[in-house]
């Protein structure tokens, strides 16, 4: 809690900064990322790996939109929910996305209290995080329900363009396939966090291998990015 | 001993700082959400559509996931590559700007 400013979990010998610092370490003999550990490293070259499905995803549905001659649905008006008499266009859209910015804003908190040790809370913080993305999905499971009541399916849909269908349901499909295995992994990582399997160095029963605490961070990172990703859905797809 | 002293490191950061970010990613997504509640049309929507969508995104890699306090070798192997996804939407417009000239041509279903 003491030292807010150092962040590298190293801080052996003073490397070079900047350009310098780029080549000199990916031209050593060595890993190349410094003071990051393989775990981090893998999951953010995942990461990378994902954006490109969904930025995949994104662009078939932008040439899409472009190449059709009929018009596209508007997102706000199919998206609308009528509360107490009243249409208000895209609301639905709009809580979801203020359910995702919550969970993000309490997992960062949560690896926050893993690096300090403070099992209770990390663990409360992870279930809660959990808890706002089963929102998520729930509210997501209910706008797929009204769509396809509707009459909108991947082959047509009652406002216009047939791309609508498919677009809609491939890329809000896959994001929530990512939302709900991020439920499941924090799950499984609060568990361990709350019976303490860091502090007394308790085998994984898959790797049989010591976890660390920062199995929280890579954890956030995957939940951060599930969130990044809403944030693109939600311009291109919503609101364009 | 290694172990404790691993825990005492990693990204430790101010409490505080995580809220304020949380607190503009709010704001952020109220002014997107507005964006579309006041109706706005054209260049107007889509160039504050792009501006929200990449200060936020900004704010979740920067902040939330610390790529700020990375070293530059992770975040440049780890950012530019997205970059580079423009190229693609560059050809995908053409490409889809083509099959809709070429639809309008011959099906003459065009505006």
């Amino acid at each position: 809690m003491a030292d807010t400013a150092s962040t590298h979990t190293q801080t052996v010998p003073a490397r070079p900064g900047g350009w310098e610092g780029i080549t000199a370490d990916w031209s050593s003999d060595q890993g190349a990322f410094k003071g990051v550990s393989w775990g981090k490293v893998m999951m953010w070259i995942f990461l990378l790996s994902d954006t490109f499905i969904f930025s995949c995803f994104l662009l078939s549905y932008m040439t899409g939109r472009i190449s059709t001659t009929a018009p596209w649905p508007d997102p706000s008006e199919v998206f609308a929910l009528t509360i107490g008499g009243t249409s208000i266009p895209l609301i639905l859209i709009a809580i979801m996305t203020f359910v995702l910015i919550s969970s993000s804003g309490t997992m960062a908190m949560a690896v926050n209290f893993a690096y300090r040790g403070d099992r209770t809370k990390t663990a409360v913080l992870m279930l809660l995080t959990a808890a706002f993305g089963a929102t998520f999905v729930g509210m997501q499971a209910f706008e797929w329900t009204k769509l396809i009541s509707e009459g909108v399916r991947p082959w047509g849909n009652p406002w216009g363009a047939q791309q609508f269908g498919s677009s809609f349901f491939m890329i809000t499909g896959f994001h929530g396939t990512h939302v709900t295995i991020g439920v499941i992994f924090l799950i499984i990582v609060a568990r361990k966090v709350w019976r303490g399997d860091f502090d007394q160095e308790r085998r994984g029963f898959f790797t049989s291998r010591k976890g660390r605490y920062e199995i929280v961070e890579i954890t956030g990172l995957y939940w951060h990015f599930v969130d990044l990703v809403w944030v693109f859905i939600f311009a291109f797809f919503y609101l364009w | 001993m290694a172990q404790a002293a691993a825990h005492a490191q990693g990204q430790q950061h101010p409490i505080k700082l995580y809220l304020v970010v949380w607190g503009w990613l709010f704001i952020l997504s109220t002014c997107s959400y507005l964006i579309d509640y006041f109706g706005l049309h054209g260049y107007i929507r889509w160039s504050l559509i792009l501006l929200f969508m990449l200060l936020k995104a900004g704010l979740i890699v920067a902040v939330f996931m610390h790529m700020a306090w990375e070293r530059l070798a992770l975040m440049y192997a780890i950012v530019l590559p997205p970059v580079l996804v423009l190229v693609f939407v560059a050809i995908m417009v053409i490409e889809a700007d083509y099959t809709l000239f070429t639809r309008v041509i011959y099906f003459g279903t065009g505006p």
